[in-house]
């Protein structure tokens, strides 16, 4: 079974594997953690079978280390993500993401009439969970997102 | 410095306080204890209550007004941003009372600005000096704040006095009843907020029966635009209108408070009832907003 993952998407000596990211969410995470635009040895694949999530996606950096508050941040698309921490082809840590309190400049408030979808302004929002679940709280016009309607910034 | 652009800006005890400076004032009215200040009243949309009742109120404080109130004769129509006028107004101005069509753009002006904001209405979202005005109110019609019931009527979905009125009163320990139809029953998550509160509600559709045992009744203007069919309108504001003879067997402390202008979701002859408050608590406006100017210069 491990040889089979092996052959899927390759070993990385050093660097980060991040697990667990629903299959459709594979380039929103690309997005958030910007490693589009990174020089960074990257592998990813997507579609793989999960026994948690049924389809899943997976990403590789080698020697790519991320600070927690940035990579919380993929939370909101990946609440389940595992990040596997590799060095000389061992996994020496794992971490869930955790959803941090707080998210700026990263998700667009879904009020058309919102202050952030008219001037320049940097969206920020304060999270929480209700029992319809995670819902993003905007700091400027107070209406919140819900987890189904998030629309990633496209920062490119 | 601090501004107020959300209800949720002011705790309890800061409620209290711009409550009782506004007792004070309505006493002692002319105070001019601004004399030496320069209150800017920038309304990017149109006001006539609102506007009129600030100007008032720095006016009895002494204080000199400057603004607008249409954009026609100022350089927005020439496409300047919000964040320039802001700056801009800053520069000449010891505070900043500004109404905005947009929301949120109250709490970005106070992230710009280098004195202190107070938001005299920023789109659908706050209108925090009506809230006061409004707790005001009831605190002078009462006597507390404290353990009341209050029924709440009309557009509950859109309506942001109602919103901000449930928020500030969840302080002290209301009982809230509301009366509208299924297309502006109050958002969900209002209700998530009273839940997590353990504050109790009720939901219903007519307003028949839901007076006795109410000492607040709170009723709100319904827009017809917010129907597409005329008929449907027609229906549901009947069920929600208030006529003279429903307040038979009212608690005699009950009172009708109304954030105006009204259409005719009270009946004139409600007016003459000793129930009927919305036109002082209008007045109670210029007392409220001189307490807020005076907390904010204040701080």
């Amino acid at each position: 079974m491990e040889n089979k993952k092996k052959l899927k998407v390759s070993a990385i000596r050093n660097g980060t594997v991040i697990d667990r990211i629903p299959a459709g969410e594979l380039f929103h995470v690309i997005e958030i953690l910007g490693l589009a635009r990174g020089n960074f040895q990257m592998t990813f694949g997507t579609n793989l079978e999960s026994k948690v999530l049924g389809t899943k996606s997976i990403i590789k950096i080698s020697d790519k280390f991320f600070e927690e508050d940035d990579v919380n941040r993929i939370a909101l698309v990946a609440p389940d993500a595992i990040l596997n921490i590799i060095r000389e082809y061992q996994v020496v840590e794992k971490r869930p993401v955790v959803i941090p309190p707080e998210i700026c400049g990263l998700v667009r408030c879904l009020n058309p009439r919102c202050i952030t979808n008219h001037e320049p302004v940097k969206t920020r929002f304060t999270t929480g969970i209700t029992p319809e679940g995670l819902v993003l709280r905007c700091h400027y016009c107070e209406k919140e997102t819900g987890q189904k309607h998030l629309q990633i910034i496209n920062n490119n | 410095m601090k501004s107020l652009i959300s209800i949720n800006d002011f705790n309890k005890e800061e409620i209290l306080q711009v409550l009782d400076l506004a007792g004070k004032y309505e006493k002692d009215t002319n105070r001019p204890i601004y004399k030496d200040k320069v209150i800017a009243c920038i309304f990017f949309e149109p006001s006539t209550r609102t506007r009129l009742s600030f100007e008032t109120a720095a006016n009895r404080l002494g204080a000199r007004v400057i603004g607008f109130s249409s954009l026609n004769a100022t350089s927005i129509s020439k496409g300047e941003s919000l964040k320039d006028t802001i700056k801009m107004v800053s520069n000449y101005a010891d505070m900043i009372v500004m109404r905005h069509p947009l929301d949120g753009a109250a709490r970005y002006a106070s992230e710009i600005a280098g004195c202190p904001i107070v938001n005299a209405g920023d789109g659908a979202n706050q209108h925090p000096t009506q809230t006061l005005l409004d707790m005001y109110s009831i605190w002078k019609t009462q006597g507390t704040l404290e353990n009341l019931s209050i029924t709440m009527v009309g557009d509950l979905k859109y309506g942001r006095t109602v919103h901000s009125l449930l928020q500030a009163m969840s302080h002290f320990n209301p009982r809230f009843r509301f009366v509208s139809c299924d297309e502006l029953a109050i958002p969900r998550e209002y209700k998530n907020f009273l839940d997590s509160r353990g504050i109790p509600y009720s939901e219903h559709k007519l307003l028949e029966g839901q007076i006795l045992n109410t000492d607040i009744l709170y009723m709100t203007r319904i827009q017809q635009e917010r129907f597409q069919d005329p008929m449907e309108f027609e229906k549901v504001r009947n069920l929600m209108s208030l006529d003279a003879s429903m307040l038979t067997g009212a608690r005699p402390n009950l009172r009708i408070l109304h954030p105006l202008p009204r259409v005719n979701e009270i009946a004139t002859d409600v007016d003459d009832r000793p129930e009927a408050y919305y036109f002082e608590q209008a007045r109670n406006g210029v007392y409220t907003r001189m307490g807020i100017i005076t907390y904010l210069m204040n701080q």
